[in-house]
């Protein structure tokens, strides 16, 4: 009996993996022509990813860094090849991520978020490492200057105009007072957002209440004590903010708060505007800088950069929800977009 | 081989945790959650003390003194507030996560300037084999003394404890402080090795340590004379084995969670019925004899 359940035990096993290897056929022949390419030419450029979480803004980041190369001519599976794993949100398992692509003897890695990025530079000092989605490399310990890092780390930083956004924000809404932030505590990008803003709005004689969440379920009742308090609600790019954004305008525009964010999917989830960033062109700009690295420059001589152009998005059927007329300079100045409210 | 390498530290590291995790689930029989607290503790803890300019030896043992104290006050909330063993795991990991984001004064602290244990200049797979072996042997030889008796006892047999007019609440007290103790050592290591600390590191610890326990017993119980706490080890380097070999597998991305859950899943199917010695042969009695054989 025993030796017939151990045989159906290995039939189910085998089953799964046909199943799941059926899944990834096309990948699989895909790999195999990236194989045969690399046995016709030892000058294939290798590319790993190791990216933190599956997450709007992440993706974006790894779309447009593809687009990116691809734009200078090197397409995946053709003259380079990439390799992408997810840690599906779990730290130690970047850390795996990052020893794996470093056992295959990548020649290049593209680290997105801030934990993906300091364990691939804790497992290599040699491969070169591009990063994105780190908002400030010298806190994390990943670069000694944003001029030039003095490590085989190099890429962008999602920091965002924080000031422009105060500005912004009280162009649109020049009676606020009273500004809410709500922000994941355990993210520290948004934690450098949250004390930016604060300085920010002591300048401007602005108050900020901020709340601190741990998880998707805390939101809610954070915003419900929030939206008490405040005139206006900042969102910085937090990762789980973002993914909560359509609970959060649902709720401000119930109380008719308008709502600033930092990126443009935010402004796309909803939010009034933002003069900001975009993860999609961020992500370009580090491919574009993955490129010089493999024309043969040294991470140290590409400076960490940010955002080249800092871009006002608004949100047409927000600002009508909440009965906010958009001045003509800024709708001449921005691009206007539609969607993301309930109505 | 590196891969292997890189398998075999962070089971170990995680396979101090697992020995933690044990004291309490199997022994105390006490499904403590406080795990996912306590285990950034140690990093956080850690952290902050080789900032400030510790010896990082020093740095590691205030991480085990650290959880010990987070353990403590789970048995302070169960024992003598008596709430239930769930809620007062719930009620500490909770309250930790602030208390770690004080004792940092933010989410993430890197390493990558400071002295470790590990840059000592031995490797770091021999730091880790000698630190999780002396871990492993301290805890035996606790269980074989009258208290590690007792520590059993209380899992088996509350009445005979009670019986033996002996206080069941200093007992839990104690596995509680041992076990998260352990568990915050085991954070502080793995912070040092990854080069960083961050507050979410906790996150899923507690399943991880549980499914750990679960797949060695049941892959390794039948090994003549092995011991718990080697089991404990063994299972956490197969958990980890298997998320390493998802991850290698070329599978997309997206699916390395279930990937991971199907290998779990394959081990058992295999060897749930646990591994044993070819040359010893099973005894079957007359019950299994008549129930498998065939009639004539």
């Amino acid at each position: 009996m025993v030796g017939k359940r151990r045989l159906l035990a290995i039939v189910i096993m085998l089953l799964m993996a046909v199943v799941l290897w059926g899944c990834s056929s096309g990948e699989e022949a895909s790999n195999d022509e990236g194989n045969k390419k690399v046995v016709q030419d030892d000058e294939i450029f290798k590319i790993g990813i190791s990216q933190l979480a599956e997450h709007p803004a992440l993706d974006g980041s790894r779309e447009g860094f593809i687009d990116g190369l691809a734009s200078k001519g090197f397409i995946d599976g053709d003259n380079i090849s990439i390799d992408f794993q997810n840690a599906q949100g779990d730290i130690p398992t970047t850390q795996l991520i990052a020893q794996n692509l470093v056992s295959q003897e990548m020649d290049m890695i593209f680290a997105i978020a801030t934990p993906a990025a300091q364990s691939a530079f804790n497992t290599t000092k040699e491969i070169p490492i591009l990063i994105t989605a780190v908002t400030d490399p010298v806190e994390a310990g990943l670069a000694d200057s944003w001029e030039s890092s003095n490590t085989n780390v190099t890429g962008t930083s999602d920091a965002t105009p924080v000031k422009e956004q105060f500005a912004l924000l009280q162009e649109l809404v020049p009676k606020a007072s009273k500004v809410g932030i709500i922000y994941n505590t355990s993210e520290v990008n948004s934690e450098i957002q949250v004390e930016k803003a604060t300085e920010v709005a002591e300048e401007l004689g602005i108050e900020i209440i901020s709340s601190g969440v741990t998880n998707a379920n805390e939101i809610p009742q954070a915003l419900d004590a929030l939206v008490e308090k405040v005139d206006v609600l900042y969102i910085p790019t937090d990762n789980l903010v973002a993914s909560s954004m359509p609970l959060i305008v649902n709720k401000t525009n119930e109380k008719n708060i308008p709502v600033i964010g930092a990126e443009r999917a935010h402004v796309e989830a909803g939010a009034l505007a933002t003069e900001g960033i975009d993860y999609y062109e961020l992500g370009f700009q580090t491919g574009l800088m993955a490129v010089e690295i493999i024309n043969g420059k040294e991470p140290t001589e590409l400076p960490v950069s940010t955002m080249e152009e800092y871009k006002l998005i608004i949100n047409e059927d927000s600002a009508q929800i909440l009965k906010i007329n958009i001045p003509e300079s800024l709708k001449e100045k921005g691009e206007l977009i539609k969607g993301g409210t309930a109505s | 081989m590196d891969f292997l390498v890189n398998i075999l530290e962070q089971g170990l590291i995680f396979g101090i945790m697992v020995l933690g995790v044990y004291i309490t689930y199997k022994l105390l029989d006490f499904p403590d959650l406080s795990v996912d607290g306590t285990f950034p503790l140690g990093a956080c803890i850690t952290a902050s003390a080789m900032v400030s300019g510790l010896n990082p030896w020093i740095a590691t043992i205030l991480a085990f003194i650290g959880g010990s104290m987070a353990g403590a006050i789970t048995g302070f909330l169960h024992v003598k507030l008596r709430i239930t063993n769930l809620l007062s795991g719930i009620l500490v990991m909770t309250g930790v996560y602030s208390i770690n984001l004080r004792i940092m004064g933010k989410a993430n602290v890197a390493l990558f300037q400071q002295n470790t244990i590990f840059t000592s200049g031995i490797s770091i797979i021999m730091v880790l084999l000698v630190l999780t072996i002396i871990i492993k042997i301290l805890l035996d030889l606790f269980l074989k003394t009258k208290l590690g008796f007792l520590l059993n006892a209380v899992g088996d047999n509350p009445v005979l404890v009670t019986s033996i007019g002996l206080d069941i609440g200093k007992v839990k007290f104690l596995g509680l402080a041992l076990s998260n103790g352990l568990v915050a050592l085991a954070g502080s290591i793995m912070a040092q090795y990854q080069g960083f600390s961050d507050v979410g590191m906790g996150t899923g610890v507690i399943v991880m340590g549980l499914a750990s326990i679960i797949i060695g017993e049941m892959v390794f119980k039948k090994l003549p004379l092995i011991l718990p706490t080697t089991i404990a080890l063994l299972g956490s380097i197969l958990y980890k084995a298997s998320t390493a070999f998802a991850l290698r597998m070329g599978l997309p991305a997206t699916d390395l969670k279930l990937i991971t859950a199907i290998i779990v899943i394959g081990i058992l199917a295999i060897y749930g019925k646990g591994i044993s010695l070819p040359w010893k042969k099973r005894n079957r009695g007359g019950a299994s004899l008549v129930a498998t054989t065939k009639s004539i």
